[in-house]
């Protein structure tokens, strides 16, 4: 047993550990999972998928730290549900009831709480999902950040839907729902004094649009959202677990202009930055074509695109086809430089 | 130019090359390029492209490194810095490492952050380290300018500022087995000096040198260039990065470096000294000098064993001939600096070329 506990080297906790990529999963897979590990947690999914009476249920959680509270096109609040939504949405289970927990510090003023409250109960009204239970605690001043929220949610699966990256086959068209990195800069050119204007967070809930496809019976076999570590990251972990190589066309990913120029200035690549509202589809290639037009019909996938494809090859590796035609690794994603993005 | 064109009149002109040739770029962004487009796949066995010493990060000491990481623990302290300076290990430790034992360390963008900062916060004493070439340099000297006008004195940098055309002199003095027919002269550095700075490499080396700009058709642009001259056998500095560059570079941002800085020896990282190599604060501003002004306890720093990073930033070796590369040297656990840059050499070689054939 001890042996296994060293296998955490590190002896304090670093802020790498928290960025959701290799360090968090050092953190999980090396130090909590010794004490807590278990075969539905450790499957590592967006959604634990629980069997209830016969009935499957998909369970999440998630904390939100974000800073600054207030971005371009969100805040705390409407990211907080938007999160637990579409982790819900991931696993093909329509979401039913939530929990919200505040941890705010002393002093915090009332007027931010009740834009914070309202963003939270417009985005529960466009999905007509309550939250049901919740919790609030305040701290001294300074012992923690303005404010912390914590969601959970459970959803229903439908019987016949299974989602879940270990259904990913070969010729699988990639599909993501729009452009990517901007609710990283967004977060990001809000909370530095850039003079950068005008990136709104992608921050959206995509509950009701994945609801939408699946009820078409379109052969979608995985999907996921882009969250920290970006489009990069997900496809990463995906190709690892489902074990084929994707191809993936640079080309053909859509990123906004601005973003793309602000990346370029700042010196961070747009594949590794982090969505809140963006999402990839491993689709049947026969079902591509409907699932693109559906995406695009929805408002929060107009800019939906083919990015690439699931290869025969057996491998965790994800290709990219640069703009001139070469090809590369997409690696994986090693450490985030931008803290509390969500 | 349309890229292809670019790429089928290199690899033509390369058929009538009588040898091999060995390009460097001196620029840290025009590695990360180079790998992250995949550029030396589509180009001929006979064109080389060989990173050289441009990524500021890479060639600080790592004695400087240790004194940052001392520094940190000084009482009132807080240090400002780029990210790519947080996870550069010393010889025992990071600042990414002391930030989690409760040393105040924040990661900016911009120097304005740690003055703005300085001003808001008068009991605390604010430290930016000013690294970087010739491109941050005017921001550093401008932030001290602003420092002075408003009389902040509870700001300071630590200055780890140096000059690129000094290094590729000493490279190509010391060139005896390097071979370097040519280099790509970093853009950005450009915009601020201009062009003129590395007009020694044609003049006194008779190699050709072309500033460039940093994607992937500037990148190609420049490589033609510099074959088409390598045949007719005119080596010249020239300009490709024409919508950035001037022969003259930016007057202002120039004036601004002169008007805080001295030029002065410096030494570099797996290199050693180099002459008027060095941007040293004037005396007369001593008072923002971190160095100076803080007694920061002097440490016995310690190189990584087996790290090759000094022979990589000179070109003499490639990221793939050090024993460490991938294997213990990875961006998760770098040893040496060129691994933890976002524009070090071992860094770009691993995330975009591991798998490649050496």
């Amino acid at each position: 047993m001890k042996n296994n506990f060293n296998k955490f080297k590190e002896n304090k906790i670093l802020i790498s550990h928290g960025d959701g990529g290799s360090k968090t999963n050092e953190l999980i897979k090396n130090l909590i999972f010794n004490y807590l590990g278990n075969n539905i947690l450790e499957k590592m999914e967006d959604s634990a998928v629980l069997n209830l009476d016969n009935k499957r249920i998909a369970f999440t959680t998630d904390s939100f730290v974000v800073n600054p509270i207030f971005f371009t096109g969100g805040d705390i609040g409407k990211l907080s549900i938007c999160g637990t939504l579409n982790d819900i949405a991931c696993s093909g289970a329509k979401p039913l009831f939530l929990s919200l927990s505040f941890i705010i510090e002393e002093g915090f003023e009332t007027d931010k709480l009740c834009r914070i409250l309202e963003s939270i109960k417009t985005v529960l009204k466009e999905v007509n999902v309550p939250i049901v239970t919740g919790d609030t605690k305040v701290v001294e001043k300074n012992n923690i950040d303005k404010i912390f929220i914590n969601t959970s949610g459970i959803g229903s699966i439908p019987a016949g839907i299974e989602i879940s990256p270990s259904k990913i086959k070969p010729k699988d068209k990639i599909i993501i729902n729009g452009p990517i990195a901007e609710h990283g800069i967004s977060v990001l050119t809000s909370r530095e004094d850039f003079g950068f204007k005008g990136i709104d967070s992608d921050c959206a809930p995509l509950n009701i649009m994945v609801e939408e496809l699946l009820n078409q019976g379109l052969l979608i076999h995985a999907i996921r959202d882009a969250t920290r570590g970006g489009l990069a990251s997900v496809l990463n972990e995906f190709s690892e677990i489902s074990n084929y190589q994707f191809k993936i066309f640079e080309e053909s990913i859509p990123v906004n202009k601005k973003v793309f120029a602000i990346c370029e200035f700042l010196g961070l690549d747009p594949l590794y930055i982090a969505n809140e509202g963006r999402m990839i589809f491993f689709v049947d290639p026969k079902d591509a074509d409907s699932v693109l037009t559906i995406l695009k019909n929805n408002k929060y996938g107009k800019n939906s695109a083919i990015i690439g494809e699931v290869e025969q090859t057996r491998s965790n590796n994800v290709i990219l086809i640069t703009q001139i035609g070469t090809s590369r690794i997409l690696d994986k994603f090693y450490s985030e430089q931008l803290p509390r993005i969500c | 130019m349309e890229i292809n064109k670019v790429i089928s009149e290199i690899e033509f002109l390369s058929k009538k090359l009588p040898f091999e040739v060995s390009l460097m770029e001196i620029c840290g962004t025009h590695t990360m390029s180079i790998g992250k487009n995949a550029i030396r796949q589509i180009l001929p066995e006979k064109v080389n492209l060989i990173s050289g010493p441009g990524c500021p990060v890479c060639v600080t000491p790592i004695n400087e490194i240790d004194q940052i990481i001392e520094l940190s623990s000084l009482k009132d302290v807080i240090i400002f810095t780029f990210g790519d300076m947080l996870k550069v290990p010393g010889s025992k430790t990071t600042l990414f490492k002391k930030k989690a034992s409760g040393s105040s360390i924040k990661m900016c963008y911009s120097p304005n952050e740690s003055l703005k900062y300085a001003i808001e916060n008068p009991d605390k004493k604010v430290v930016f380290l000013a690294i970087g070439f010739e491109t941050t340099a005017p921001l550093t000297a401008t932030v001290i300018q602003n420092a002075l006008k408003n009389n902040v004195r509870n700001f300071y940098i630590y200055n780890l500022h140096k000059i690129v055309p000094p290094a590729i002199h000493f490279l190509l003095d010391k060139d005896k087995n390097l071979n370097l027919d040519a280099f790509l002269c970093p853009g950005h550095v450009c915009a601020v000096i201009g062009s003129k700075p590395f007009g020694f490499i044609s003049e006194n080396f008779m190699k050709p040198a072309v500033i460039s700009g940093f994607a992937p058709l500037d990148i190609l642009e420049s490589i033609l260039i510099i074959l088409k001259q390598i045949l007719a056998g005119k080596p010249e500095t020239v300009i490709q990065y024409t919508t950035v560059v001037k022969e003259n570079g930016n007057i202002f941002a120039k004036n601004l470096i002169n008007d805080i800085f001295d030029i002065k020896p410096s030494y570099w990282r797996g290199i050693g000294f180099i002459e008027n190599s060095g941007l040293f604060l004037k005396n007369k501003y001593c008072y923002f000098d971190a160095k100076k002004v803080f007694d920061i306890k002097s440490i016995n720093s310690k190189e990584p064993k087996y790290c090759d990073c000094g022979k990589i930033l000179l070109g003499e070796k490639k990221p793939f001939d050090c024993k460490l590369f991938a294997s213990k040297c990875t961006p998760e656990n770098p040893v040496g600096p060129c691994m933890v840059s976002s524009e070090g050499t071992c860094a770009a070689y691993y995330k975009y070329e591991r798998f490649r054939e050496k």
